[in-house]
This record gives C-alpha cells, sequence and structure tokens, in this order.
C-alpha cells in the first residue's frame, strides 16, 4: 500500500536510539525508515562499514536478528541463511511463521568495490534478499578515503588536494545502479534520507517480489563530507534538486525515475557549502571543473528526459 | 547390519560421508583435485538420492560464508576445497569458527602456487591450524567416509561447537579406489543424531544477533579464550566419539595410529597418504631386524601433546616427516612436536625430514637413509640439522629440465 505524506510512516521504531553512529549520519536516518517498512521480522547481515560498529558485544540498536560477516561476502552470507531457512520450513523444522526477511547491509565501498562479485554472485542466483547500501561517496568507518562510490572532484583522505592536483578525486563515480540493472533483479531504487515516503513506498513496492530487492541510498556523512550535522537532510535534498542523485527504480530491469525535477537547481548549491568540494572555490574557483560536474549532470538528465517525459503530478514529493 | 563394500575414491569415500550424514546444505565451488566431491554430491541431489540444497557460489571465499551462515541458521552444512581456495577464503575460516559454528569441511591437500601445481602437500591445511577449525587427517578412502561422520558427532558436541577440517591428500588419496564399506543410514543415524542447535539460530520470535564486533581487548581475549578451552575439550569428546565408532561400526581411529611402534626403538611420525608408504618402509626395516615403528598422526587440532609425549616415551630417536615447509623454519609438525616434548625429563633425539612436496614420491631409499639417520643419531648422540629429501635422480633430472630452460 503506498503511503501519501510522511504521516502515514509507520510509528514502530526497529532500529532504536543511541547508536554509536556519528551525529546526523544520514545512512543511519534512511536504514531507520527502511526497517520501518521492512518490519521486525529480519534478519541484517552486514559488512565490514560504519554500521558494523552499531552492534557491539553486549549492544544492539536492531529489534531483529544480525550477522556480521567480514567485507566482501555479506551476500554470500544471505545465502546461507536464505537457502538455511528455505531448507528448515521444507523440512517441517521451522514453521513458516518464523521466516524472517534477509537483508544485506553494507556501504559504498563495499558494494562498489570489494563485495561487487559477491553480490553480482548472489543477484544471478536470484536469491530472495534485501539490500540497502548505504553510499556516503567513500570508506567512511576508516576515515573517508577514496572509493569506487567518489565523485569527480571529492577531496578524500586518500585524494587530497595538493599544488600536484588541485583537484581531488580524478576519477566519476562508479555507476553502480546500471551495474546491478544489468543483471534484471526484480526490484532496484535509489532512495534518499530526505525522501522517505518515496523510501517506504519503494520498499512496500518490492515486496511483492522474489529474488534481489536493491537499494542504494545517498547519504550524507557530516565528518567526511565536512558540514554541519543539522544540515543532512538539506544536503539529500540538495542532491536530489541539483539533479545530482536521481530517484529511479528498475524492474527487471526496466527503468524508472520515480522524481524528475522540473528545473534542476546548478550543482554549485549542492557543493558550494561541502567541506570536500570547498577546494573548487577557494582559494581559487576551478571554473572548470564545475564546468565538468554540471555537464554529466546536465547530459544525464537529457537523456532522461527524452525517454521519459515526466508524467504528470510525478514531481511531488 | 548388511555390510556393503565398494571399490570407491578417497573423493568417492567423504561423499558417501556426507550423504550418510544426512547434510542439509551444499554449498560448493570447483577446484581440483576437490571437484569430483561436490560433482558427486550434486549428482545425488539432483537424482533424488540426497534431499539436500546444492548451490554453486562465486568464490571459496563466498562459499566458506555462505556454508558458516547456513550452519548459523541451523542446518547442518558440508563444503569442500582444496589449496588455492582454501587460501582465497582464509579469512572465513576464522570468522566460521568465531560464529562457534559445527560446519564441517573436506580440504583435499594440494601445494600451493607459487609455482602452481596439482598434487598434495599440507601447506595448506596446516595453514588453517590456528584459526580455530579441529583438524583430522586421513590415510584411507574408508577412513574418509568415517571421519566424515565423526567430524559432525565431533563439532556438533555442546562441549565443543567448532568447525571441523577433514584433509585427505589430492590425487594420492582423492583419486585412489580402495575398499570401503559404506554402512547403512539407520545405523549412521544411531551415531549421529540430527543437528537441533540451542546455541545459533535465526528465527523471527526469537531475535539473535550473531557474530557482533567487541571492542578491547579483555572481551576479544574471553572469547578467543573460550574457542581454545573448547578446542582442548575437543580431545577427550573426541576419544568417547571414536570409542563409540567402534563400538557401532568395529573400526578403531585413535588420535595417533600407531603401526609396530609399541617396542619401536625409531619412531618415524608421518600423516595423511604417504604414511602408507612409511609403514611398507617400517615393515622392511623390521625384516632386517631394525626396532622401528611409525606414529600417524590423525588429530593436528586440537594437537594431542600428551598421546605424543607417552607414545615417544620408550623410543631413542623420533624422525618427523614433514610434507610441509614453513619458509625459514622448516617442518611445521617438528616444531610442534619439539614444543610438546619439551619439558619431559627422558625425551628422544628427534630429527626433521621435509618431502614429498608438492606430491614428490618418498622412495624406499629415502626412508632407509631416515631410519639409518635416527640410527646414527642414537648411536653418537648428535642429532642432523633439518633435512630436505632430494633424490641423486630428482638432482640430475632438474639439471636436465634447467639445461632445457637454457639454465645450465
Amino acid at each position: 500500500m503506498t503511503i501519501k505524506s510522511i504521516k502515514n510512516i509507520p510509528d514502530e521504531e526497529i532500529l532504536c536510539s543511541g547508536t554509536p553512529a556519528c551525529a546526523g549520519c544520514g545512512g543511519l536516518l534512511a536504514l531507520r525508515h527502511c526497517l520501518k517498512a521492512l518490519g521486525n521480522k529480519t534478519v541484517i547481515v552486514n559488512a565490514a562499514g560504519c554500521f558494523t560498529l552499531l552492534s557491539v558485544y553486549p549492544f544492539t540498536p536492531f529489534a531483529n536478528s544480525w550477522l556480521y560477516t567480514a567485507m566482501a561476502c555479506a551476500p554470500a552470507g544471505a545465502q546461507g541463511i536464505r537457502d538455511a531457512l528455505d531448507i528448515l520450513i521444507r523440512k517441517g523444522r521451522l514453521n513458516a511463521q518464523e521466516d524472517v526477511k534477509v537483508v544485506v547491509l553494507t556501504g559504498d565501498g563495499v558494494a562498489y568495490d570489494i563485495g561487487l562479485a559477491s553480490t553480482s554472485g548472489a543477484i544471478h542466483r536470484n536469491l530472495d534478499f534485501y539490500y540497502i547500501c548505504s553510499d556516503n561517496e567513500a570508506y567512511g568507518n576508516t576515515g573517508f578515503q577514496w572509493s569506487g562510490a567518489t565523485p569527480f572532484a571529492s577531496k578524500t583522505a586518500t585524494t587530497a588536494t595538493g599544488c600536484a592536483n588541485p583537484t581531488g578525486s580524478q576519477l566519476a563515480k562508479k555507476d553502480l545502479f546500471e551495474i546491478w540493472r544489468s543483471h534484471k533483479p526484480p526490484y532496484l531504487a535509489t532512495i534518499s534520507p530526505s525522501h522517505p515516503v518515496d523510501l517506504i513506498n519503494k520498499f512496500q513496492k518490492a515486496e511483492q517480489f522474489k529474488g534481489p530487492k536493491l537499494f542504494i541510498n545517498l547519504s550524507p556523512c557530516p565528518p567526511g563530507w565536512a558540514v554541519d550535522a543539522s544540515s543532512s537532510v538539506k544536503f539529500a535534498k540538495l542532491a536530489i534538486d541539483t539533479g545530482i542523485w536521481p530517484l529511479k527504480e528498475a524492474i527487471h530491469g526496466d527503468l524508472r525515475h520515480t522524481f524528475i525535477p522540473g528545473r534542476l537547481k546548478p550543482v554549485e548549491e549542492y557543493l558550494r557549502e561541502q567541506g570536500r568540494f570547498a577546494h573548487l572555490f577557494r582559494p581559487v574557483r576551478q571554473e572548470a571543473a564545475l564546468q565538468k560536474i554540471q555537464e554529466m549532470v546536465d547530459r544525464y538528465w537529457k537523456e532522461v528526459r527524452e525517454k521519459e517525459p515526466p508524467p504528470s503530478g510525478a514531481n511531488k514529493q | 547390519m548388511e555390510k556393503v563394500r565398494e571399490m570407491l575414491t578417497g573423493n568417492s569415500s567423504a561423499a558417501w560421508g556426507v550423504r550418510l550424514a544426512e547434510v542439509d546444505y551444499l554449498p560448493s565451488y570447483p577446484i581440483t583435485p576437490q571437484t569430483e566431491v561436490i560433482e558427486t554430491l550434486s549428482k545425488w541431489v539432483n537424482e533424488g538420492l540426497m534431499d539436500a540444497t546444492f548451490v554453486t557460489l562465486d568464490s571459496e571465499h563466498s562459499m566458506i560464508t555462505a556454508a558458516g551462515a547456513a550452519s548459523a541458521t541451523g542446518v547442518r552444512t558440508f563444503t569442500a576445497t582444496s589449496s588455492q581456495g582454501l587460501l582465497f577464503g582464509f579469512e572465513m575460516l576464522y570468522t566460521v569458527a568465531g560464529w562457534r559454528v559445527p560446519l564441517v569441511m573436506l580440504n583435499v591437500s594440494r601445494g600451493l602456487s607459487s609455482p602452481i601445481t596439482l598434487e598434495p602437500d599440507h601447506n595448506d591445511v596446516l595453514a588453517a591450524r590456528d584459526s580455530g577449525f579441529l583438524q583430522i587427517h586421513c590415510e584411507t578412502c574408508q577412513e574418509a567416509l568415517d571421519s566424515i561422520l565423526m567430524a559432525y558427532r565431533l563439532a556438533e558436541d555442546e562441549r565443543v561447537l567448532l568447525p571441523v577440517l577433514v584433509n585427505i591428500d589430492g590425487f594420492h588419496l582423492s583419486f585412489t579406489r580402495e575398499p570401503v564399506e559404506i554402512p547403512d543410514v539407520e545405523t549412521v543415524r544411531r551415531f549421529l543424531p540430527p543437528y537441533r542447535p540451542k546455541h545459533a539460530f535465526f528465527k523471527a520470535s526469537q531475535p539473535m544477533s550473531q557474530g557482533v564486533a567487541v571492542l578491547g581487548g579483555a572481551v576479544y581475549s574471553y572469547f578467543k579464550y573460550q574457542m581454545h578451552l573448547a578446542a582442548l575439550n575437543s580431545l577427550d569428546v573426541y576419544k568417547t566419539v571414536a570409542q563409540e565408532f567402534y563400538e557401532i561400526f568395529g573400526r578403531s581411529y585413535p588420535v595417533i595410529e600407531g603401526y609396530m611402534a609399541e617396542d619401536a626403538d625409531y619412531l618415524l611420525i608421518m600423516t595423511n597418504s604417504f604414511s602408507t608408504t612409511g609403514k611398507a618402509a617400517i615393515k622392511r626395516a623390521r625384516d632386517k631386524g631394525i626396532k622401528a615403528g611409525m606414529l600417524r598422526l590423525r588429530l593436528i587440532r586440537p594437537f594431542p601433546e600428551l598421546d605424543i609425549q607417552n607414545a615417544v616415551k620408550q623410543a631413542k630417536a623420533v624422525a618427523v616427516f614433514d610434507q610441509n615447509i614453513s619458509i625459514g623454519k622448516g617442518g611445521i609438525l617438528y616444531s610442534e612436536i619439539a614444543g610438546a616434548l619439551y619439558h619431559e625429563k627422558a625425551r628422544p633425539l628427534l630429527l626433521s625430514f621435509i618431502g614429498g612436496l608438492g606430491g614428490k614420491p618418498v622412495s624406499a631409499s629415502e626412508f632407509e637413509f631416515i631410519i639409518e639417520s635416527m640410527i646414527h643419531a642414537a648411536e653418537t648422540g648428535k642429532v642432523p640439522g633439518r633435512q630436505l629429501l632430494y633424490t641423486e635422480d630428482e638432482w640430475s633430472e632438474i639439471n636436465r629440465l634447467k639445461g632445457m630452460a637454457g639454465k645450465q
């Protein structure tokens, strides 16, 4: 059942307060909403990353089950659990009422880089699971080093800016959505903590499908992005309004944008106040880099508008 | 009990053990020389002869993860690998052992790259000796089948709850046919009850966090010490399990198998399938009037220190044949055995020999050399340095190959 307003978001808290996550973590905010949509009959299969430190013995903030695996293999852990649950139910050793949804939870370093093979395998095997990737565009838990998800011109701890390289990351962000979409999973979507209604509705839509249900969340990261902890939702929203982070879904590979901005705000509005992009503005304005970012976004949306004319009412959030 | 004997390979024997253990879940990934195991199991699953789920993962790393996670969900799980595959999944050996789940895994030994090769030595399986997996090393095909059954009993015992690696040698055992008695499943059920875990599972009504992080050395040490103490417990549990196995099946598997060892002055220590040729050499020595004997180590983890101390007490000299090499140190088992004997007041001279790497055969003359070295050491009281076995024929052959490679 789709919801229309933030007032319809389920009240139940599956992820409780008091976690050791950083103040203002955009990933945690989105995860809270994801779990509201999924309910408490879940097992989270975690790979090494920021969220690993949510469950530290003997504490857990979750009302659901949890298994920490290792960095590269959470989808394989999900495979083992899902297969085992199916075996137990089939052989009458577990009541079907006791079944749980299997949810992989990782950061972008895992999803884009080290865990790509195990994820590809799990999607290809049509494993019935959810994958939530909290993408803060760097290896956040180790102190914000460059990852395959890091966008062009971002400063990270391993793409420091200096006279030999004033720009930061030289590479564009890897397109994980398209890599995953090429597997034609039943459900695939991008989500944002600034758009909880869109997020909840995507999870509810995904529920009808058996097989991989994959979500990539753009997670504003106050310490890594060098922004104020109170501004995560603001930057998440700016990422959408500038067209940097498109909200979209793909059902069995068929792509559709769930929000097509009427007029894009200039990318500068998103970049300017983030410490990780400050070098593009001070001490000298790096016009070429800024232009390149704007052009990448414009090119993306030009293609979208050609293929997908905005349906009436689609822009309401 | 109707006795069925068939000519089976080592791989096929291990697969029979898995079938008779009524394993639920078979996450797999092919690698030579293990592949026949998963091919056999897959065939049985597809023919409806095994009520199990078979899945091929994307790597051994994923395979061991899926195996451990399924075990942590409460099903009886088996997986198998060799060599590079074991090392590719290595991180997960420690992880799964820490989950305290009774996974049984077969390693079909094969030398490690580089140079890349196919035939066996034990650097692969011994690399895992500190991981928390218990280790049972097999000499024969029958033992491969029987050890899989015993491994589940051991792993699933609540005093243990650690995964077990069963080792067989690639090619020399994996592809060698021997007559194997296949027990019937009803008898196996008497020995191995179904797995119904009380400590590790996932179900909606009882949320559980498994494999959680710890912060601080004291908490970390607590869990590591628990694993170590459980592994030490498993030695006595193993002996009980082995006794019960003997009573039901009539086959005896002590932690250390003695061959002509009781009155031996000179003891050769070996493991795995090459022990068979070692035993033949011992018999030849006996025929010549030399009081030689063999100890074959079957349980490598837990390391049976007390059993080793007792078994070598009467000997004048002991030679450890290591089919492995710790580069820059020497034989791995030699060091472990020397450590076990250090505090013994009366301890034999202890000699170290390295051979059989990458499946290099051990000739009769090499065994004679080992036995003569023990006799000489006992007479002179002098222990030679570590010996790397290599015959004159092998030396001239490598020189011929080097010549062909233009490196003479």
